[in-house]
């Protein structure tokens, strides 16, 4: 009998089984689970359902971050139908405006721990993989369900495994290896699967390009991610954490559905054209595409490493076009504050808002106009996806995007320095 | 009557969230009617003002990949949408069908048979679907699964639940 991947181990521990296997559907039972802004909308489900209390509100977080500050006084309506909620309910882990995006804010919080569980509704839950979680993404009536319950049903997913040697070169980020993994496999090349990132790259990889990884699996179209936990992974918890944990590590003989190689020394910094993460080509036959925006931030870009990166191109400079850097949380901001990042960024010209989305999704904060092309350190560049229909949005590292923003055009950042 | 005709809505592969959906609807939108009209608004601006209760979508690989918003499958079922037929689907997307009670159908290469305006017929009770006059099997879905989708969809399925 093969061994077991940790899509299988950790699904199996949450439905309190001894085994799982691909294939299996199961009443999974998550250590967390968590919305945003959509709480509101995930409340009038929940009435329907005729439950009157949350089952654990222990195990609930809820997180304002996709609209905040609230831009029109429908937004500030639901967030404010939200506090009520969280209010009425006793939901244990309430984070307000400014505190930062959710994925970000739970892995600083220490909310969820290695080998455990994590639903939220939304697709970047994946993104916990990085604490080696089990992190899945579902919708709005399935967070109702498991607000009522508790539990939800899952098809444990077979796992495809992306194996990472090598030393990224400087000034190759991990958003340049997700973006390579996305140009060779495609936006479906995750479907319906599990992701374990392994390989000795990963361990190499700092705390804050972990996430990047996992993260943008939704872009690959899994279902969750998995990396795993090391050293650097545990000292990080240990001050923040308020339970123990014990980490799930797949067996060697488990059974994989595909194994993808990948030698990032090779790898060059990448830009995703319009309009699907996966049209990646080589930042060279980028460079000189004019764009009238750039926005570092998100939970795929916007992360302390992204804004001294950021920083370190800009200093002493003056931006040509419009910057936004938006935080991925307090801590972020805090800590660029503290290091004069913050500083050098401002100085530059970069317009600075409240931790949270921002313009991500297009609902404020730097909506372009029509034809207005974006440069992002996000992970989505679907159309419309900023807000506006007929604006081009390219996706790259976030030291692509602040040479790209000195100098109104896609640039390299290692002809601006 | 088991076989049922249906107009059909013929797309390519990778249609995005973002595209059936706008993100920017996503949490002051709360009207059935209002959610209804921005369908596909990115994709096709013609659906949402021509769909009629009963049509169904043919779509090539990968439907609905990128976000967990729901309503890029409710904005579908408030206009009557009967089903998606679908070379595969976005996982969260295909859950959030079920959960809808919105059939997701996988058939490879159905897009390619046919156009926008075309028939397909579903027998319910073959468990067949008919498309240009070749007929393919739906794939059946795990018991529990199956149960959901007959309740017509997740809410109906807990209300029984809860409220006995
Ligand atoms: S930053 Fe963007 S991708 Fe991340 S949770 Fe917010 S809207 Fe989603």
């Amino acid at each position: 009998m093969s061994g077991f991947t940790f899509a299988e181990k950790a699904l199996a521990r949450a439905a309190g089984l001894s085994q799982a296997r691909a294939g299996d559907v199961l009443d999974v039972r998550p250590d967390l689970i968590f919305s945003h802004d959509n709480s509101a909308a995930i409340r009038r489900i929940f009435e329907q359902l005729g439950a009157e209390r949350v089952h654990d509100p222990k195990r609930m977080a809820i997180t304002l971050d996709h609209a905040v500050p609230a831009p029109t006084t429908a937004h500030a309506q639901n967030h404010a139908e939200i506090r009520a909620f969280v209010q009425q309910q006793g939901i244990a882990h309430f984070y307000e405006v400014g505190r930062g995006i959710c994925h970000q804010v739970i892995s600083e919080e220490a909310l969820i721990l290695p080998g455990e569980t994590i639903m939220g509704s939304d697709s970047h839950t994946t993104h916990f993989g990085w604490l080696g979680a089990f992190g899945m993404g579902v919708g709005r009536t399935e967070m109702a369900a498991l607000w009522a319950t508790g539990e939800l049903w899952v098809r444990v997913p077979p796992t495809l495994r992306v194996r990472l040697s090598g030393t990224l070169r400087p000034g190759v980020m991990a958003k340049d290896v997700m973006l390579r993994i996305l140009g060779d496999l495609s936006v479906s090349g995750g479907q319906y699967r599990a992701v374990e990132i392994i390989g000795p790259a990963v361990s190499q990889l700092s705390l804050d390009e972990r996430p990047v990884i996992p993260n943008m699996m939704a872009e690959f179209g899994a279902m969750s991610a998995y990396m795993p936990p090391d050293q650097a992974v545990f000292d990080y918890l240990e001050a923040r954490r308020a339970r123990d944990y014990a980490p799930l590590y797949p067996d060697e003989d488990a059974d994989y559905e595909q194994t993808y190689d990948l030698d990032v020394s090779n790898l060059q910094p990448l830009v995703a054209l319009p309009h699907q993460p996966d049209q990646v080509v080589m930042l060279r036959e980028a460079l000189g595409t004019p764009i009238q925006q750039g926005f570092i931030g998100t939970c795929t870009g916007g992360r302390y490493e992204d804004l001294a990166a950021a920083a370190r191109i800009l200093r002493g400079k003056q931006v040509a076009v419009r910057l936004i850097v938006i935080p991925a949380s307090r801590e972020v901001l805090l800590r660029a504050a503290q290091t004069g990042v913050l500083a050098d960024l401002i100085a530059a010209g970069a317009s600075i808002a409240t931790p949270g989305c921002g313009p991500c999704m297009g609902n404020h904060l730097g909506i372009p106009a029509p034809q207005e092309a974006s440069i992002i350190s996000g992970s989505r560049n679907f159309k419309g996806r900023m807000g506006t229909s007929d604006a081009p949005i390219y996706l790259s590292n976030a030291a692509v995007v602040a040479a790209s923003a000195l100098c109104g055009r896609i640039s390299d950042p290692a002809e601006v320095i | 009557m088991a076989i049922t005709t249906h107009r059909a809505w013929v797309y390519g592969d990778d249609v995005n969230t973002d595209v059936i959906f706008p993100g920017k609807y996503t949490y002051t939108l709360k009207d059935k009617t209002d959610i209804a009209a921005h369908a596909l608004e990115d994709l096709d601006p013609s659906f949402a003002s021509q769909v009629q209760p009963g049509d169904v979508i043919v779509a090539g690989r990968n439907w609905g990949m990128g976000s967990s918003r729901e309503q890029a499958v409710t904005c579908l079922v408030y206009n009557g949408l009967r089903a998606i037929i679908a070379e595969s689907f976005g996982g969260i997307y295909f859950r959030n069908c079920i959960n809808q009670g919105l059939h997701p159908i996988v058939i490879p290469g159905a897009a390619r048979l046919l156009h926008t305006g075309d028939v397909v017929l579903i027998d319910d009770e073959a468990r067949q679907v008919i498309i240009a006059g070749q007929a393919f099997a739906m794939p059946p879905l795990p018991l529990s699964v199956q149960a959901i989708l007959e309740a017509g969809g997740l809410v109906a399925m807990l209300k029984q639940r809860f409220q006995g």
